[in-house]
Order: C-alpha cells, then sequence, then structure tokens
C-alpha cells in the first residue's frame, strides 16, 4: 500500500488532488488530514494551497504544520507542494503587504506586473492572473519529470510568482511576461507552481512519478 | 510559445442531467454529464463550464453529487455556475472539487457579495458571469448594459463600468455573454468582447452566438477573448474540439494541441 497524506489546513478544495492521486492504482491510499502523526507515517506528503497567502500562512502556523513539513523534510520523506503550497515555503510574499513564509526555499513572492502592467516581449499587455494552460521548460533531469516531454503544458492559475534567489532549487521554467520558477527542487521536496491535479495527462504522468518516487534526485 | 487560449465546452444541466442535448455521443445515456465532461477531456477540452439551471433544492443536491463524479474522473479544470448566491454555494461547490464559481443574478442583486467571496476564496476561484445587450440605436456609439433573468430584465447597469467593478472587487476572471448573439449562431458581439478585453486586467471568456470555428477565431484575434465558450456547435457535432483546436492554431492562434 502506498499511503499519502494530503495536508489539511482549511484551505480550499482538496477534493481534486485526492481524487486524481486515487486514480493513479488500487494500491494508492489518500488521507486528507491536519493530524502530525497521520502525515509523519504516511509514505508520502503532498502540500497544496489555494487561495490568499495570508490566510493559508495563518492556518499553517496555528495546526503547527510547518513543523510537521521540516519533520518530513529532515526525514527525507517524498513532498509534493502545489501552487500557493510552492509559495508558502519560500521567505516572504509580497501578497497581502507583506507576509513571512516558512523559509524552506530560497527566493520571494511577487506579483505579475508588479503595481504596473504585465507585457509580453513585443509589448503586448497580458493578463493577471496567469491563468491557462503554459509550457513547461524542465531545467533538470529530475525523477518527477520521467514520461514528460519538455516543454509539456500544464494548468495555471495565480497572480504572484516565485522570484528564486538561488537557482540550484530550478526545476523548471515558464514564460509569461518573463520567466518564472515552475517548479522547484531539494532533496526530497518537490514544489510546482501548476496544477498537476488539473493538467490531465501530463498532470497524471507527474503524480504517478511522485507515488513512484522515493525522494532521491 | 506562450500561454494557450482556451476552448471550453458549456454543460446545461437540471437535476443533474444536461438538458439542452448532446446528439454526438455514440453512448446509451447521452444526458449523463458526467460521461460528457470526460468525452469533452478526452477530445482535448481546456476547461469544463457546467451550468446548473436546477430551481429546487432536492435538484441543488444531485448538483452536488453531479459536481463530485464529474471531479472524480475528469482531471482538467471545472467551473460551476447557476444559483450561487452565498457563500455557503460558494463553499458547497468548491468542496464537491469546482475549481471556479461562476456569479451571476446574485452579482447585480449584491455587488458586495463577490468582494466577500473573492476575500474568502481568492480571486482565482470567482468568475462574474457579465450577461450584456446592446441598447444604443444604429449609428449611436455603441453602449452595452447588463440584462439579468436571460436577458428580459434591464439593470441600466453599463457593461464596461460594471465589469471593471467587478473586478475591482475581486473578479478572477469574466464570463462575458453577449445577449444579442446567444442561440443565433452569428458569432460573438466583438465590438462588445473587445471593449470588455480592453478595460479589465483579468481574462475574458467570449460566450453567446458561435455557430462556425471561423467564429471562435475572430472572438481570440478581434474581440481580445483569453477562452471561447460554446455549446451547440460541440454538442451536435458539427465541429469536433481537436477540429477547432487545429483550425484556430494554423491561424496563428497559441492552442494547447
Amino acid at each position: 500500500m502506498n499511503r499519502v497524506a494530503v495536508i489539511d489546513y482549511g484551505m480550499g478544495n482538496l477534493h481534486s488532488v485526492s481524487k486524481a492521486l486515487e486514480s493513479l492504482g488500487a494500491d494508492v491510499q489518500v488521507e486528507i488530514t491536519s493530524d502530525a502523526s497521520r502525515i509523519l507515517s504516511a509514505d508520502r506528503i503532498v502540500f497544496p494551497g489555494v487561495g490568499a497567502i495570508r490566510d493559508c500562512m495563518a492556518e499553517i502556523l496555528r495546526l503547527g504544520i510547518d513543523v510537521i513539513v521540516r519533520d518530513a523534510l529532515a526525514c527525507e520523506k517524498p513532498v509534493l507542494a502545489i501552487c500557493v503550497g510552492m509559495q508558502a515555503l519560500m521567505q516572504s510574499s509580497e501578497e497581502n503587504g507583506h507576509v513571512s513564509c516558512l523559509g524552506l526555499l530560497p527566493g520571494t513572492v511577487k506579483r505579475f506586473g508588479g503595481t504596473g502592467t504585465l507585457q509580453d516581449t513585443d509589448g503586448k499587455r497580458l493578463k493577471v492572473p496567469h491563468m491557462g494552460w503554459n509550457n513547461v521548460y524542465q531545467t533538470d533531469a529530475h525523477p518527477l519529470w520521467h514520461g514528460i516531454e519538455d516543454g509539456s503544458r500544464f494548468y495555471f492559475v495565480h497572480s504572484y510568482f516565485v522570484a528564486l534567489a538561488d537557482a540550484d532549487v530550478l526545476a523548471a521554467e515558464t514564460e509569461y511576461g518573463h520567466r518564472f520558477a515552475a517548479a522547484l527542487s531539494k532533496k526530497s521536496l518537490f514544489a510546482v507552481q501548476f496544477h498537476p491535479e488539473k493538467s490531465q495527462h501530463c498532470g497524471l504522468q507527474l503524480l504517478r512519478n511522485f507515488l513512484d518516487w522515493d525522494g532521491q534526485c | 510559445m506562450a500561454l494557450a487560449k482556451r476552448i471550453i465546452p458549456c454543460l446545461d444541466c437540471d437535476k443533474g442531467r444536461v438538458v439542452k442535448g448532446v446528439k454526438f455521443l455514440d453512448i446509451r445515456d447521452a444526458g449523463d454529464p458526467v460521461e460528457i465532461a470526460r468525452r469533452y477531456s478526452d477530445a482535448g477540452a481546456d476547461e469544463i463550464t457546467f451550468l446548473d439551471i436546477t430551481a429546487s433544492h432536492e435538484g441543488r443536491e444531485t448538483t452536488v453529487k453531479t459536481v463530485e463524479a464529474i471531479a472524480s474522473q475528469v482531471f482538467i479544470p471545472l467551473t460551476v455556475g447557476g444559483g450561487i448566491r452565498t457563500l455557503e454555494d460558494i463553499r458547497t461547490m468548491l468542496n464537491a472539487g469546482a475549481d471556479k464559481v461562476s456569479i451571476n443574478t446574485a452579482a447585480v442583486t449584491n455587488p458586495e457579495f463577490v468582494r466577500q467571496a473573492a476575500e474568502k476564496f481568492g480571486s482565482q476561484c470567482i468568475v462574474v458571469a457579465v450577461d450584456a445587450k446592446k441598447v444604443s440605436a444604429e449609428g449611436e456609439p455603441a453602449h452595452w448594459e447588463i440584462f439579468t433573468h436571460g436577458g428580459r430584465k434591464a439593470t441600466g447597469l453599463d457593461a464596461i463600468a460594471w465589469a471593471k467593478r467587478m473586478v475591482s472587487y475581486g473578479a478572477g476572471e469574466i464570463l462575458l455573454t453577449s445577449m444579442d448573439r446567444d442561440g443565433t449562431k452569428i458569432g460573438f458581439d466583438l465590438a462588445l468582447n473587445r471593449a470588455i478585453s480592453d478595460a479589465v486586467d483579468v481574462p475574458v471568456i467570449a460566450s453567446g452566438g458561435v455557430g462556425n470555428l471561423q467564429h471562435l477565431v475572430d472572438g481570440v484575434l478581434q474581440g481580445g477573448a483569453d477562452a471561447v465558450l460554446a455549446a451547440s456547435i460541440f454538442h451536435f457535432g458539427e465541429y469536433s474540439i481537436p477540429q477547432a483546436k487545429r483550425y484556430m492554431a494554423e491561424r496563428g492562434i497559441t492552442m494547447r494541441l
């Protein structure tokens, strides 16, 4: 049995990621929980996130999720962070003013276009949120990219992006006005800005790779 | 390469059944929204919009079960619209597996609801449906107003000002339907689409009037739409989604093929 704990801290829809994981095999057992012992005894952990970062961080700290994630990474358990889950791992976010985050990865979270207008290289205005299917360019040969063609499209929906301070942890980039971090990897942690649970075949392949992953790069 | 424009088939459902009729599927139960959503997803649809026209309370419970069933089997984004009036309605749909909700009448009767919804759940899941109708006479500068109740009830609200206000309240996307064009198959109201798309920073979905694939192209290239929504051209098998995507890509539009 492959036990996956999806961390529940009250933010958004955990149904989709659970159902996507369950669809991948009869031996996959998914539990949505905020219980430390349940999370730490699972074979692998999904750290999702949706909504505004201030509310997310408040709940993460209130429930002690920060400690759980640190403990899981200390014992090299595979962890997949998704969307705001990835942003919460950075040092801080400029959403909702300024919010301190977990500081597990080096970099900050910024708004597309800052306070002005986001433009492409031809000077054409780009809409924010960045919503829809965009190309993900792999920057390393991580096991989670197994069977996924470089440049494949994944589904994104976000107004804030990770501005990375250390390119060593970059796993993929996407272009929207400028290049930004679409995926990050550090030891047994893998984080994605897009939604694999909503990215059809490519997304399901990435989740399958996560289920097969031993946490080594 | 860049962000792709989206094709969104729309399923109109009553008490858990697709009601506008879907003829292209060789399946026993042509009204099953789960089956239809899965077929569209397999065909390459970029999102699914599920429009619930159920009025009764019992029907609502069926709707929640249907959304759950779709979200368990179809792994592309799902928007649920129709009858979303309270924060509890939104929570119920998101918990059932919807990724976004589309708010229509409730936004007009209580605009603050949009602000509360965006604050609570995030702009990324709040779509505001704007139903607009041209009210200016021939030869006058074009002017559109918001209508409710399927285009029967005028509100006096200017469509462009309204869309901008909804975005300032936190709407993450606008679903724009031309009430003049809906069901006509003569194409989107491109001037309306362009005016709204230029006025707001968030993505705009064009809806209402699609009769052929060139209409989809025009919606993007002339109307400035970020996504195109259509029902009948796909339901009745006139065109397939891969065919529509290829047609649009051949005309220079970035698509997920």
